[in-house]
């Protein structure tokens, strides 16, 4: 044996052991502050002062003076306040109407026996493929053709359906013994009440994850609030972000800017770290079930 | 409340990919259950006791005959509209509603006239739980109790609205030893105390034999025999219900009557002069074997199992049906287990013939 | 019976506005010369698709589009495993890495856009932040916003990695917790080394998971939009920045808009495109990917 080996085997084990875990750690800080800088910058920008921030060339990375001024600015000069009303307004509406559509259905598949089930199942499982591309078109002439652009009716009823919580409920839904059913049955339950007393109860944690998701997803709408909505009265925080960088504060305002983001933001990062477990496990789910 | 069956048959369609022939689950049932008493429907699995029970309690519908509850037809009455009570084998408890909720819950679908108060609700429901002793346990939720407890909160549920029948469904499959002797002699005593006519199903015969007022035999969808449990244990209308009952089973044997005797092998076991000259199978129960020094019956002996109370004597028989045969005898007498074989004689009113072809008994007096 | 009772909302809307749109939009393709505002047309073929495959600007949309594709797929995903396998490994600080990762997940992708603008964007009255750092490392300055094409390119691919992350580190996250412990017992007491315990061991088993990433996250950068909206502003074209979907958003309401007809085309090719790229990626699978 060379001493070479005998030196690289005379080395414990743990160093190395420990030179790999400071890598790992490295690598691992390293996108945390990639994720995390954006939101830094974006609340260190949105309280620095507009004559500070446009007077540094090279921009800080801090600020002495923090001010609240830009939020003022914000929620005065645009009506970001609107923006975010009709955006809560919107989101509720959709997940509210999207949740009663998708219960009825997934409990029909999941409980019910009826004529032509299977084959409904299928149609409804190949919809599942169809990109929302495909028929937006549609749906954007026929919202105009109603005369619905600009209204809430026509921003929530083409954003409602969707295939995969239909398809992700069923599957929790079917997971409830049928014990529990005919149990109600006997008791003299009906199909309704069952839903309304058993399963929903039963299958709490899934309906709200499954809510969640619908509210993140609606307050990130972007597409389709812009395609039929171009009065500013119906605008979501989407396009009102849009607009603010377009036409915006009458001059380049960035902090303004940065605060208007800021404020859009934070409800749903509020809302995910409530739910923190919830979501993560709930976006988990659906990825590996897709 | 009497419950009258009138030919009731349930057939499912054919699952099989290649045959698709249909499954009579339940092959034109008649019997009739008086009021007030305990049946216990007895059979192995696929004997269709499971399906009688759903078509009693409305779940599934019959494809032929009727069912009545006294004089009413009930047989196009869903489950929810008849009245009955059910504790499913699995307990179906709500999980997420605590042991007072899940017992307030038929209450609470009652409608118009029927329904109750609050408080008439919570003092039913209080009652249920105080005849079944789980009224300290109410504000628990199931995942928090013992099997047992469970067992008595889904009877509490199933007795709160004054059922019509009682269904039981394999009531005591999911309990230990232990608590299987005193849950069943719980069911006897709550049913005694309500009157409520109730059916339950098992497949363990002892269980059925040990608290029911009388049992149903049940086969391949087909009543085998009706009747009180030591009386259908005496006497056996055929081969499957003498081999289901008792433990350990009955002996079963390849013989004979010739000339007014019962021959197995070369050997006359017992007399049977009214019957004619025929091949027959011979049962005999394991207590009906006695070892006897210069009995008609010699066997090899293979062993003996000390149950405490008494010894089984394992032995085997070219005649037999089976493997081994055994007798059961008290624990005082002397086996000497070395010996190559043993000799027994049978008692009559223990021996039974049967049809080799359908299997059905064939009465013979003995004297 | 009553089960159809229950499925009715759904059907009605998935009716309304998926089924019949999906038929229709097939039919407007095929109509030549559709005016929006008297919803009339002058014949039925081709021309639309053709009009389409000609426009340069659908040719620059599909070029920036597979890009995008060829470029962020590969890289998103390969990062995503690394970082998921580092996760994997450590205990400490685990689930609050976890949650910093997957907060680009829950922002809106238009408002954190701007922030990556601004951090890139070349001013007269600043370079930006990014910038500052290229120079600090003795490179030049770019204007990645308003600057030549590549530079928009690599922000724009730079921005849709950091916005398809969270998703794929969270499932390869799930997907490596989910390997049983006891054949890396096995693997260990074999003697196998870490990289060969993760070549032959790790990888295999959550191939599956690999494979669906690698699938969806095709069909995403295929439909790529938003993102490039929110750092170049709606007027994508100009930009040269534009992609397929966006082309379709134009093309049916716009500076350009109000032809349903050449969205609708571009929109079939667009699903024509992405259907044969999953096709292809589930035959390659077939060889690849080992289910259990």
């Amino acid at each position: 044996m060379m001493a070479s080996d005998y030196t690289r085997l005379d080395r414990p084990p743990k160093a190395r052991a420990r030179l790999g875990k400071a890598l790992v750690y490295l690598l691992l800080t390293f996108w945390a502050l990639m994720v995390l800088f954006p939101f830094y910058w974006m609340i260190l920008t949105s309280v620095k002062s507009y004559g500070a921030y446009n007077s540094e060339y090279i921009p800080m990375l801090y600020t002495l003076a923090p001010t609240l001024e830009n939020y003022v600015e914000a929620f005065t000069a645009v009506p970001l306040a609107d923006y975010l009303l009709n955006t809560l307004i919107f989101t509720v509406l959709t997940t509210a109407l999207m949740m009663v559509v998708t219960v009825l259905a997934a409990f029909a598949f999941a409980r019910l026996n009826f004529f032509g089930k299977q084959a409904a199942f299928v149609v409804f499982l190949s919809l599942m493929m169809i990109p929302s591309e495909l028929v937006v078109i549609t749906n954007y002439v026929t919202i105009t053709n109603l005369d619905l652009r600009n209204t809430f009716t026509g921003l929530v009823l083409p954003s409602v359906t969707s295939v995969f919580y239909i398809y992700l409920l069923k599957e929790h839904f079917e997971q409830v013994p049928d014990d529990l059913y005919y149990a109600a049955k006997v008791d003299g339950t009906s199909d309704l009440k069952y839903l309304l007393k058993v399963m929903i109860p039963i299958c709490k944690p899934t309906i709200v994850t499954i809510a969640i998701l619908k509210v993140i997803e609606c307050w990130n709408a972007y597409v389709w609030p812009r395609l039929v909505t171009d009065d500013e009265r119906y605008f979501l925080v989407s396009n009102g972000i849009q607009a603010i960088r377009e036409s915006g504060f009458g001059r380049e305002n960035i902090p303004a800017m940065m605060a208007a983001v800021v404020s859009i933001s934070m409800p749903l990062i509020a809302l995910f770290l409530i739910f923190r477990k919830k979501i993560m496990a709930g976006v988990a789910r659906g990825g590996t079930k897709g | 409340m009497k419950i009258v069956l009138q030919h009731l048959t349930k057939t499912f369609p054919g699952r099989g990919k290649g045959e698709k022939r249909d499954v009579v689950a339940v092959n034109d049932v008649s019997l009739t259950i008086p009021d007030g008493e305990l049946i216990g429907l007895l059979g192995p699995s696929g004997c269709g006791k499971s399906t009688a029970l759903n078509l009693l309690s409305g779940l599934q519908k019959p494809t032929a005959g009727r069912i009545f509850f006294d004089e009413e037809d009930v047989t196009a009455l869903p489950a929810e509209k008849r009245g009955v009570g059910l504790v499913f084998q699995s307990y179906a408890l709500y999980p997420h509603l605590t042991v007072l909720q899940n017992i307030l819950f038929p209450l609470q679908n009652l409608k118009g006239k029927e329904r109750l108060s609050k408080e008439e609700m919570r003092e039913k429901a209080y009652e249920a739980a105080g005849l079944v002793q789980i009224d300290g346990l109410m504000d628990r939720k199931p995942s928090e109790l013992s099997g047992g407890q469970q067992q008595r909160v889904a009877i509490a549920r199933a007795l709160v609205k004054r059922p019509r029948v009682l269904l039981l469904d394999e009531p005591l499959s999911n309990l230990d030893a232990r608590l299987r002797l005193q849950t069943r002699e719980e069911i006897r005593r709550i049913q005694r105390e309500t009157g409520i006519t109730t059916v339950f199903v098992t497949h363990d015969q002892e269980e059925a034999m040990s608290i029911s007022d009388r049992i149903v035999v049940m086969r391949e969808g087909v009543v085998q025999q009706v009747g009180r449990p030591q009386a259908v244990y005496d006497e056996p209308d055929n081969l499957f219900v003498a081999r289901f009952l008792g433990i350990p089973g009955i002996n079963v044997f390849a013989g004979r009557v010739e000339g007014g005797r019962v021959w197995i092998g070369h050997d006359a076991i017992v007399d049977a002069q009214d019957v004619g000259d025929r091949d027959v199978f011979v049962g005999i129960r394991p207590e009906g074997l006695l070892l006897a020094p210069d009995g008609p019956l010699p066997c090899s002996l293979r062993g003996v199992e000390v149950m405490g109370r008494d010894i089984n004597v394992v032995a085997s028989h070219p005649c037999a049906k089976s493997a081994s045969i055994r007798a059961c005898i008290g624990a005082q007498e002397r086996v000497d287990a070395r010996a190559q074989t043993v000799r027994f004689s049978a008692k009559p009113n223990k021996t039974f013939l049967f049809d080799r072809e359908t299997g059905a008994r064939i009465p013979f007096a003995h004297c | 019976m009553k089960g159809w009772l229950y499925l009715l909302p759904a059907i009605l809307f998935l009716g309304a506005f998926m089924v019949y749109p999906l038929i229709d939009v097939f039919i407007y393709s095929f109509e030549e010369g559709y005016n929006f505002a008297s919803q009339t047309y002058t014949g039925v073929g081709l021309y639309n698709y053709s009009y389409v495959l000609r426009d340069p600007y659908f040719l620059q949309a599909l070029r920036n589009t597979l890009i995008l594709v060829v470029v962020t797929v590969p890289l998103s995903t390969g990062l995503a495993l690394l970082i998921s396998a580092a996760l994997s490994s450590i205990r400490a600080l685990r689930s609050l890495y976890q949650t910093v990762y997957f907060l680009p997940y829950v922002t809106n992708t238009l408002a954190v856009g701007l922030v990556f603008m601004i951090l890139f964007k070349k001013t007269p009255y600043t370079d930006g932040l990014v910038n500052l750092v290229i120079r600090w490392f003795g490179g030049e300055s770019i204007d990645f916003i308003d600057g030549p094409y590549w530079a928009k390119m690599f922000v724009l691919c730079f921005y849709t990695i950091w916005t398809v992350m969270p998703f794929k580190i969270l499932v390869l996250t799930s997907a490596l917790a989910s390997v049983d412990e006891v054949y890396y017992q096995a693997a260990r007491v074999d003697g196998t080394s870490k990289l060969r315990t993760f070549g032959r061991i790790t990888l295999p088993m959550i191939s599956p998971t690999l494979f669906y990433l690698i699938i969806t996250g095709f069909i995403g950068a295929f439909k790529a939009y938003s993102d490039a909206v929110a750092l170049f502003g709606t007027n994508l074209n100009a930009a040269q920045m534009n992609t397929i979907v966006g082309y379709v958003y134009d093309m049916l309401y716009g500076d350009s808009g109000g032809y349903p007809s050449y969205a609708s085309a571009a929109a079939i090719l667009l699903f024509a495109i992405v259907l044969t790229i999953t096709c292809i990626n589930l035959l390659i699978s077939r060889k690849h990917v080992h289910y259990s």
